[in-house]
């Protein structure tokens, strides 16, 4: 039963991946709708100040995404201070 | 861990802390920065976890501090973020580009070698990230750690 | 087809990381699983914003003839959304792994059959 729902996936897959490859997916080194990031790419130097494209991006241009990373972060470091948190009732003092 | 292991960790720590703090500081020249930078610190602080047992190393790296880190590095990314608005600009503007006050030299366009005191609040970014990434995952480190027991 | 060989590599590595999910046991395994699909989704980014005869977006000592505007550079947003991508990554499987920390703790196996009581 399990070899069979297995096979049943690999085969879904394996079939959406391939009419995918036919239909929909775009060649290996020419992507289109290139507009942004060649704006990107033109002013992003002048108006940052910084040599590193991607940096400008992620620090500038998409800055509030960033914000979001650093709050996910946080919020992960937070999960596993409780989780692995060691009270009075398992004899353990705290870190 | 037996001696040579704790002094070869022993040497080579300032050495991995040296080189997390370049990759950090230059994230606007080269390829790295914040989150990058980061990783490399606190893999640099798991090799002194790994290579001294718990209850030595738990007092000189203690968790207190890393908390303290990991919390002012996201205040102080807030913090410039909010500067922007004082001028009526947007949350998070780069309020320091071409200003000529503080990492304020401007860039043109073309190839040049690379100049650090320029790109506005990026490097400042850089290294708000870079404490709290070392602080973070140092702190995941101790926190597992503190559950394993000692054989 | 072989020059869209990255992208075949993607499907290889997702459907690697969706087989190892469903075939093993051990809780361990099932979340090396995961890594591996994660994986392939960075890897899938990192493809698509490829150009040929391009250099890395970054303009410290770039050689002259590629910088000629239009610039001859690879696409710089797709790799900002692999940087967010890889540290969500890195902070699911820390908080995954301190969970298996605690159920290791209170039932002392690792099977995933016999970890099948839903409250206490």
């Amino acid at each position: 039963m399990r070899i069979f729902v297995v096979v049943m996936t690999i085969l879904v897959f394996c079939g959406a991946f391939a009419y995918v490859s036919h239909s929909a997916m775009i060649r290996y080194g020419d992507p289109p709708y290139t507009e942004m990031d060649d704006y990107f790419i033109r002013n992003g130097q002048e108006q940052t100040g910084a040599n590193n494209i991607v940096t400008s991006v992620v620090f500038d241009y998409r800055g509030f995404d960033t914000l979001g990373e650093a709050s996910v972060l946080f919020t992960a470091v937070l999960g596993v201070g409780i989780t692995l948190r060691k009270g009075s009732e398992w004899g353990g003092k705290e870190i | 861990m037996s001696k040579i292991v704790r002094s070869a960790a022993d040497l080579l720590y300032p050495f991995i802390l040296t080189f997390g703090f370049y990759i950090v500081v230059h994230g606007h020249l080269t390829a790295g920065g914040g989150f990058q930078g980061g990783a490399v610190i606190a893999t640099g602080i798991a090799l002194m976890f790994g290579a001294n047992r718990y209850k030595v190393i738990s007092q000189q790296i203690r968790g207190k501090m890393l908390r303290t880190c990991e919390a002012v590095g996201l205040i102080m990314f807030i913090i410039i973020g909010l500067c922007a608005l004082i001028d009526g600009k947007s949350f998070l503007y780069n309020w320091l580009a071409n200003a000529d006050w503080l990492f304020g030299h401007p860039v043109t366009y073309g190839s040049n070698t690379g100049d650090l005191y320029t790109a506005g609040i990026i490097p400042i970014l850089n290294i708000a990230i870079g404490i709290e990434v070392l602080g973070g995952l140092s702190l995941i480190i101790l926190y597992m750690l503190s559950g394993v027991s000692e054989e | 087809m072989l020059a869209n060989f990255p992208f075949i590599a993607v499907g290889i590595i997702a459907i690697a990381g969706i087989v190892t999910m469903l075939l093993r046991v051990n809780i361990i395994r099932i979340i090396m699983g995961l890594t591996l699909l994660e994986a392939a989704g960075n890897f899938l980014l990192v493809a698509i914003g490829y150009r040929h005869n391009s250099i890395a977006p970054i303009f410290t000592s770039a050689p002259e003839e590629k910088i000629r505007p239009p610039a001859e550079m690879v696409l710089p947003t797709v790799q900002a959304m692999t940087l967010t991508s890889i540290v969500i990554g890195v902070a699911t499987l820390a908080l995954l792994l301190s969970f298996v920390m605690a159920i290791y703790r209170d039932y002392g196996t690792l099977d995933c059959r016999s970890i099948r009581k839903l409250q206490g």
